[in-house]
This record gives C-alpha cells, structure tokens and sequence, in this order.
C-alpha cells in the first residue's frame, strides 16, 4: 500500500532525527565528557606507545646496554643515526669494539621505530617526549650515549 | 516600577513632541529606530556567532573558544575587529557594481523583516495590517542578494551555490508559508499585533494542537532551509564548492554575508516565536491566577527575547547534529513530503477552525 509505505518512511525519518539529536543533547548537558585537553595548561595524556624521540636507556650506574653494532644504524632508512666507534682495552689486555658517540639527527627522524626493532640487545628505545621545538637546527642533532657512560657487564 | 520598552519608547515619543516640530520629531524618530535595528544586528552577530560556536563545541565534545576575555567571551569581538581591518578584495573579472552591490542587498532584506515584529508589548516598528504577507514576501528578497553574489564574483563555485540557493528558496518558500497559513487560518488576520493578542489565552502550540504542531515542524525545517543553514547549507557546502556564494569575498563585505546569516536566524525565530509560541505573550495557564501573575511580572520583551532564543538553539542543534543532504535529497524533501504534508494539513486545519475544534 503506497499510503502507508510513505507514512512509515515519515515516521521513520523523524524518529531518526530525533534520536540523533537526543544524542547530540546528551553531549550538550553532560561535560564531564568533553575530550578537549587544554596543552598548555594541562599535560595530555599519550598513548602507550607513543613516539617521540629515541633515546638510550641507562641505568643507574651510567651503564648502558649499546655494543656498537650498528644494527640500528643499517635499519634506519634516512640516515638518521651514525654510531662512532672506538676500542676500549679489557683488563686481560685485549681491544673491544665500544661506541663513542650514538648520534640521533632528530631532524631526520620520521619516528619509524625500525632502529628500536632492529637493536638485539634492547639499548635504545621510543621515548614519549614530543616537545622538540629548538631555535637552532644544530641542537636537534644529539648525542644519545651520556658522558662518561660505558656497557653494561655481560652485555655482548 | 516595572520595566516595559513602549513606556521608554512613549516618552522619548512625547519629549520629541514637546520640544521639536513633527516633522522633525518623526525624522528623529526614524533615525532613532534606524540606529537601534543597526546596533541590534551588531549585537545579535555577536551573540549569535558566541552561542553557535560554544553550542556546536559543547555538541561535538569540545570547549569550544576560552582564551579571549572570561571563558572566550570577546572571541567574536576580536574576529570582527580583524574582518574589520582586512582587505575587501575584489577580484579581477568580477561585476564590480554588483560585487559591492550584492552584500548591502542581503543585509537589508534582513533589516526590512524586522518592521512589523512585536518586540515587547506595544513595541513594534510597525504593525502592518497584512503582517505576515509582508514577511513571506520580503525574506525571500535576500535571494536576490545571493544569487548578484555569485553572479557577480565570476567564479563557477560562486554560481554553483548561488544557483543551488536560488533553487532551494524557491522551494521551500512554498512550505514556510503554507505552514504559516496554518496560523492566519486559526487568527483569521494577518496583522502580527492581532495574532499575538490571539494568543493571551495559551500559544497556538497548544490550542491549535495537530495542525499546529505539524506545521510548526514543517515552518521549522522550511526556514532552517531558507536561511540556507545545515543540513541544507548547499549553497555554502564547504566541502564541494569552497564557501559557495561568498567564495570570493573577503573583510567587512565577507563579515557581512556573515552577519546576514545569523541575522536572518534571528528574525525567521522571531516569527516562528511569534506565530507559534505567542510571542511576548507571557506563559497563561488556564484559570491558575496566581501562576498567570507571576508570570505577568516576567517583562514582555523578556519572554519574546526567551522564546526567540529557544529556536535558534533548536535550529543550532539541527544544524550540529544532522549531516548536509545532496540537492536530489533536498528537492525530493520539500516536493515529495514536506509540500504534500502541509497541503493536506491547510486542508486538516480549515476544517478543525470551521469546526471550532481548537481552543
């Protein structure tokens, strides 16, 4: 019946309107949820894994977990970090390959987390820090490894 | 003392009269109300764009603007002053006659409508005895307006969207007067005065009820249409046409355009409040005496101000909640249902007002 086919198709299009306007009225009298976070002011909240920068984890002996091995430097597809190298004499008198410098060009970076994937004993990681702003490029170029820093024992 | 704007009104009236000519009086007086309507419309534009930007923040979970000024308040104030001191660019291969022409156009279309709605009690420009004839019949001058805008501005999105709001008025003009015919119907006059003074014993809303209320839905969606805002802003559309018909616009002529928009919510509000919801007539129930004398203290200006408020908030969450329908879907709306709807509702509403079945 042509009728009531057109009536239902009114009434069916006004309870849809109004159902989504009883959704857009609940969002108006109830703020609590208002997903606005005022940066600034407020520190956001990030996600787990967000990226923001890489960085070397160190531990409370100014050890870090890096062999130089340059596995990060390899996987990196722009370039981003050059590990310079030096020997280190072991006690027994024997040279060891150790880094001297882990340099990051934040600049570069496009936060693909290729060199974190790569590393195989776990020295570097994604930091959440994303306020890089700086007034000179030169200081986006880093030095990750921290002065005076060397491997953690065992660590091969 | 109660406060009442025709009191003011009657003895600014009677100073000029004392101490001038009529002549003079009266051409004081038409400039007096020329610069009240102007700093209306400013207040208005200023107001409106607030409410609409911090309705449609809260809507869609956001704060919306909070730096300008105590919880963003002077935001708009601030905006204006930059579309102030922009440049009003016109472009190279524009009319250039009509480019300036076009925005002045529509601004004053919106200014006329004003004339005969009642303000408060007492307080209207003028109360012309076929009232609401005259506001059908000059809203939908301000197309005009639009259309010289984007034919003037020699661009093809200015007259996509010019052509589109042309089509879409020409439309839904049909549907906003029917359903305004609903009410001359039940009042049996055109004046506005008359309406409102129909409506002291309860709005039409109520002693009308289903013909009224459909119409009511249908004026609502009608001038929602008219004054080409979501979800039927095609002539704007954003996101196919740029800015549609203002596309090429730019600084005060821009603000303008701007202005006209929310201005012209304001004034198709006023006549839904007036027609339907009784304008500055206070909320009167029944024999209640003391409830309808509380009421009677709220100022008239107030109530009418309320109820215009209310509709634009209503329209503002049409317009925030509901996606922009095609052209196709637009048409199909007012042809298909809204038309045949308030055809056969003018039909339901005669024969109820024959039968003396409302209020």
């Amino acid at each position: 019946m042509f009728i009531t086919k057109y009536l239902s198709e009114v009434f069916g299009g006004l309870r849809s309107l109004l159902t989504g306007m009883r959704r857009t009225g609940y969002y108006f009298t109830h703020h609590k949820n208002i997903i606005t976070q005022q940066y600034p002011n407020e520190k956001p909240v990030l996600a787990e894994r967000f990226r923001g920068e890489v960085v070397m984890l160190h531990d409370d002996n100014n050890e870090h977990a890096c062999t130089g091995c340059t596995a990060c430097e390899l996987a990196c597809p722009n370039a981003t970090i050059k590990i310079v190298t030096k020997f280190d004499l072991t006690p027994e008198g024997k040279k060891k390959k150790a880094i001297d410098k882990f340099v990051y060009h934040l600049e570069l970076c496009t936060m693909c987390n290729l060199c974190v994937e790569a590393c195989p004993t776990g020295a570097i990681t994604m930091a959440p820090n994303f306020e890089h702003s700086v007034l000179n490029r030169n200081e986006l170029t880093k030095v990750l490894n921290k002065p005076g820093s060397k491997i953690r024992e065992g660590v091969e | 003392m109660e406060f009442s704007l025709s009191a003011i009104a009657n003895q600014v009236d009677t100073w000029l009269h004392a101490n001038c000519a009529s002549w003079l009086a009266l051409t004081i007086e038409f400039v007096i109300v020329g610069l009240l309507c102007i700093a209306l419309f400013a207040v208005l534009g200023l107001v409106l764009i607030m409410m609409e930007r911090k309705v449609s923040a809260y809507m869609q979970l956001r704060l919306g603007p909070n730096r300008v000024g105590p919880k963003g308040m002077f935001q708009t104030l601030a905006d204006t002053l930059k579309l102030l001191v922009k440049e009003g660019l016109t472009p190279n291969g524009a009319d250039k006659f009509l480019f300036n022409l076009a925005p002045f156009i529509v601004m004053i279309a919106a200014m006329l409508v004003l004339a005969p709605i009642g303000f408060a009690k007492d307080f209207v420009i003028w109360d012309i005895n076929i009232g609401v004839l005259y506001i059908s019949a000059i809203s939908s001058i301000g197309v005009i307006g639009i259309l010289m805008a984007g034919w003037a501005s020699n661009n093809k999105y200015s007259l996509l969207g010019a052509m589109r709001s042309g089509a879409q008025i020409v439309s839904y003009e049909l549907s906003a007067g029917l359903s305004i015919l609903t009410i001359v119907i039940f009042t049996q006059d055109m004046s506005m005065g008359q309406i409102v003074a129909s409506q002291a014993d309860g709005w039409w809303i109520w002693k009308g009820h289903i013909p009224v209320i459909i119409s009511f839905i249908i004026f609502l969606i009608a001038v929602t249409a008219e004054t080409n805002r979501a979800p039927f802003d095609l002539a704007e559309a954003e996101s196919e046409l740029t800015a549609g018909f203002h596309t090429e616009y730019s600084g005060m002529k821009f603000a303008l355009f701007f202005l006209a928009e929310y201005v012209n919510i304001f004034i198709v509000c006023a006549v839904g409040a007036t027609l339907f919801l009784g304008g500055w007539m206070p909320l009167h129930i029944g024999n209640w005496a003391d409830f309808n004398r509380i009421m009677d203290y709220i100022p008239s200006s107030v109530w009418f101000f309320g109820k215009t408020f209310f509709l634009i908030f209503v329209i503002m969450w049409f317009r925030w909640t509901f996606p922009r329908l095609r052209i196709d879907q637009l048409l199909n709306l007012e042809w298909k249902y809204l038309l045949p709807i308030s055809m056969f509702n003018l039909l339901l509403a005669t024969f109820i007002a024959i039968q003396g079945w409302y209020l």
